[in-house]
């Protein structure tokens, strides 16, 4: 089925348009708008990006495969990644890996089989100071050990409101409304 | 001596909703932004000149040094882009700034933009700081809804809007040439430099990359005039002005982020600030501004016997009680880079520290240019190799050599900032790497005893 944002993300992205001098500059808050409703980016988001933008899905198909916010298939309804950088990995993240691993029952790049979580590593994502850390949706945890991670979890699984993966974005409805 | 505490930049960090524009406001915020437009442009540049102020970004160049380089075209506009991509490994700043102070952030931006006489302000955020971006846009709405962003700027004939952009996650787009593609919506490619920003950046039109924390510390600048704020400085001589925020992460006692003024040592930072290496353990090697930035060891000492040397002053001195400026940590061989250091302690493995950072750059290299693109990963795995035993004499020098072809023939500086970290642990610990012949190495993070 083609894709359509909902009247309320396309008003965000038509308040953002006139801000830049071309339309291209849109592609990747608009592709995180879409992201925020569909969850990953499908063929049918970048068809509907690039017609938006006036550019070729080859375009577009470019940009999302850069970089690396942008799912390109499925994920869970929480996404954790976890540090690995060396700040992080000299507190211990690769005992945290481990231990997500194990509770999860997974591997780095799956989702459980519930699909409740998909696991991921990052890069450095700028709490070196906190380390171990992990990204949880849009929220961090700092100075982590194995035994704090059940609880953060648990957290997670208990929270039905929509506070998932498929809604985390930088910018688009939740953002605006937890302003 | 005691590090000096100045709260400046920080001054705001432990106020309750310290990020609103009331707390802002109660503070004296916004005030150096009325001083700035009754001082005039012209003023401003020079007070931001008379501060040397060096940019907070990674290379320290002078901000009105930079800023003297708009140029500015009757045919189209200005932009200034703010680069708040903070993705250095071990960096974590920025964050700080927008997640705390965000309103003294904005007001920055303006008084810049005021300065140069530049419309519209693009502030390019990592996508992953979901927290600083809200927090920042929040600053710009009530920003705008004071009367300090708009078409008329405090009543002025000036017409302002700052732009939040998320980014979308790649370390690359932190260059600031790289920034630009991407804030154009396109892949985060590094381009060709010249022409530099200042003449064709954002748009094709003329652009002023500077790191958010520059341009967060303008305001106290205009408030306290550029002399005044560059002697807060312990290497105002050296034209090294001003208090920065510090970092300290790894095996310390107190991670953090701290302000003190320019010039203070990696020992106070790690001693005095960061509570000092974990207990029982001593210091085996400093990456002393993120992980572009070559090691030191702590009994290395500089040798600058000649009177005439810039390091001259700490001749016999230990690296780590070297100031920390732009010219002197270039002068130990190294950079000053973020400012952010990473501590390891003795039980640290190098080559496992190695290997951890070539598979950052191998997984960040943008993949334009093969020495960038095939060296990174070579490195990576020639470390897996020595991480896991497996490695030969033959790796040894493979390695070094992959690392200097990579040096000086790029793009950008991402493919110099993985080779020279290499090279500079393969020098000073060159012995773990021949002992990791034949035998794994130990794991990084293992629990202190
Ligand atoms: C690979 C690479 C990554 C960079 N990442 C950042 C960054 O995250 N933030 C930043 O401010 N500067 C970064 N820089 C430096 C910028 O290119 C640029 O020098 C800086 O933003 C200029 O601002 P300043 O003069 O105020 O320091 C990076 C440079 C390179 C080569
Ligand atoms: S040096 Fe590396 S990151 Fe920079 S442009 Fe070349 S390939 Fe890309
Ligand atoms: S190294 Fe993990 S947040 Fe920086």
């Amino acid at each position: 089925m083609a894709f359509e944002l909902t009247p309320e993300r396309l008003a965000i992205f038509e308040e953002l348009l006139p801000k830049y001098p071309t339309k291209q500059a849109l592609s990747i808050p608009l592709l995180h708008i879409c992201q925020e409703q569909q969850g990953h980016i499908t063929d049918e988001v970048i068809g509907y990006v690039a017609k938006k933008l006036s550019l070729s899905t080859a375009d577009v198909k470019g940009v999302v495969t850069f970089y690396t916010l942008f799912q390109q298939k499925p994920v869970g309804r929480n996404v954790v990644w976890v540090c690995r950088t060396l700040s992080c990995e000299l507190m211990g993240a690769r005992d945290i890996t481990r231990a997500l691993e194990e509770k999860l029952d997974c591997h780095v790049g799956e989702t459980t089989k519930d699909g409740e979580f998909t696991l991921l590593e990052a890069e450095c994502l700028a709490a070196c100071g906190g380390g171990p850390m992990i990204q949880l949706n849009d929220e961090y945890f700092e100075h982590l050990t194995p035994e704090k991670l059940d609880a953060i979890l648990e957290g997670a699984r208990r929270k039905k409101d929509g506070r998932c993966a498929v809604t985390f974005s930088p910018i688009g409805i939740r953002a605006r409304k937890e302003l | 001596m005691p590090v000096e505490n100045p709260r400046i930049l920080t001054k705001n960090y432990d106020t309750p909703n310290s990020w609103t524009l009331a707390a802002y406001e109660a503070s004296g915020g916004y005030q150096a932004l009325r001083k700035a437009i009754a001082m005039g442009p012209a003023a401003i540049r020079e007070e931001v000149k008379a501060a040397n102020l060096r940019g907070r970004g990674g290379a320290g160049f002078a901000a009105g040094v930079k800023w003297s380089f708009l140029k500015t075209r009757t045919d189209m506009p200005s932009y200034i882009a703010v680069n708040a991509d903070e993705g250095e490994p071990g960096t974590f700043k920025d964050r700080t700034l927008m997640e705390k102070d965000p309103h003294r952030c904005v007001e920055g931006f303006i008084i810049a933009a005021y300065a140069l006489d530049v419309h519209t302000v693009y502030c390019y955020v990592r996508g992953e700081l979901v927290l600083a971006i809200k927090r920042l846009e929040q600053a710009v709405r009530e920003a705008r809804a004071k009367g300090y962003l708009g078409n008329k700027v405090l009543d002025q004939d000036f017409k302002l809007d700052i732009v939040v952009h998320s980014g979308a996650g790649a370390y690359i787009c932190g260059e600031e040439t790289s920034l630009l593609n991407s804030l154009e919506g396109l892949r985060g490619e590094p381009r060709l430099k010249p022409p530099f920003p200042a003449v064709v950046g954002a748009f094709g039109a003329p652009t002023i990359v500077n790191n958010l924390e520059t341009l967060a510390t303008v305001p106290s600048i205009v408030e306290m005039g550029g002399d005044a704020f560059s002697k807060l400085s312990r290497l105002h001589h050296m034209k090294d002005g001003g208090v920065r925020l510090y970092g300290v992460s790894g095996h310390v006692n107190r991670p953090g982020v701290y302000e003190a003024p320019v010039g203070i040592t990696l020992r106070e930072l790690i001693d005095d600030l960061g509570g000092g290496v974990r207990t029982g353990h001593t210091i085996k090697a400093v990456i002393p501004g993120g992980s572009s930035t070559p090691v030191l060891r702590e009994s290395d000492t500089v040798h600058a016997p000649d009177e005439k040397h810039p390091l001259h002053a700490w001749h016999g001195k230990s690296h780590l009680d070297v100031p920390m400026g732009v010219d002197t940590m270039r002068g130990l061989g190294t950079m000053l880079g973020t400012c952010c250091a990473i501590v390891m302690d003795d039980t640290t493995s190098m080559v496992r520290a190695a290997e951890n950072l070539m598979v950052f750059y191998a997984h960040e290299s943008c993949g334009q240019c093969t020495p960038c693109r095939e060296g990174c990963a070579w490195m990576a795995k020639l470390c897996h190799k020595f991480a896991d035993g497996t490695a030969t004499q033959v790796d040894l020098d493979t390695l070094a050599d992959v690392a200097n072809n990579i040096i000086g023939n790029t793009i950008c500086a991402l493919g110099d900032g993985a080779a020279m970290p290499m090279l500079g642990i393969l020098k000073l610990f060159r012995n773990e790497f021949e002992a990791a012949i034949g035998k794994p190495a130990p794991h990084l993070g293992v629990r202190a005893a």
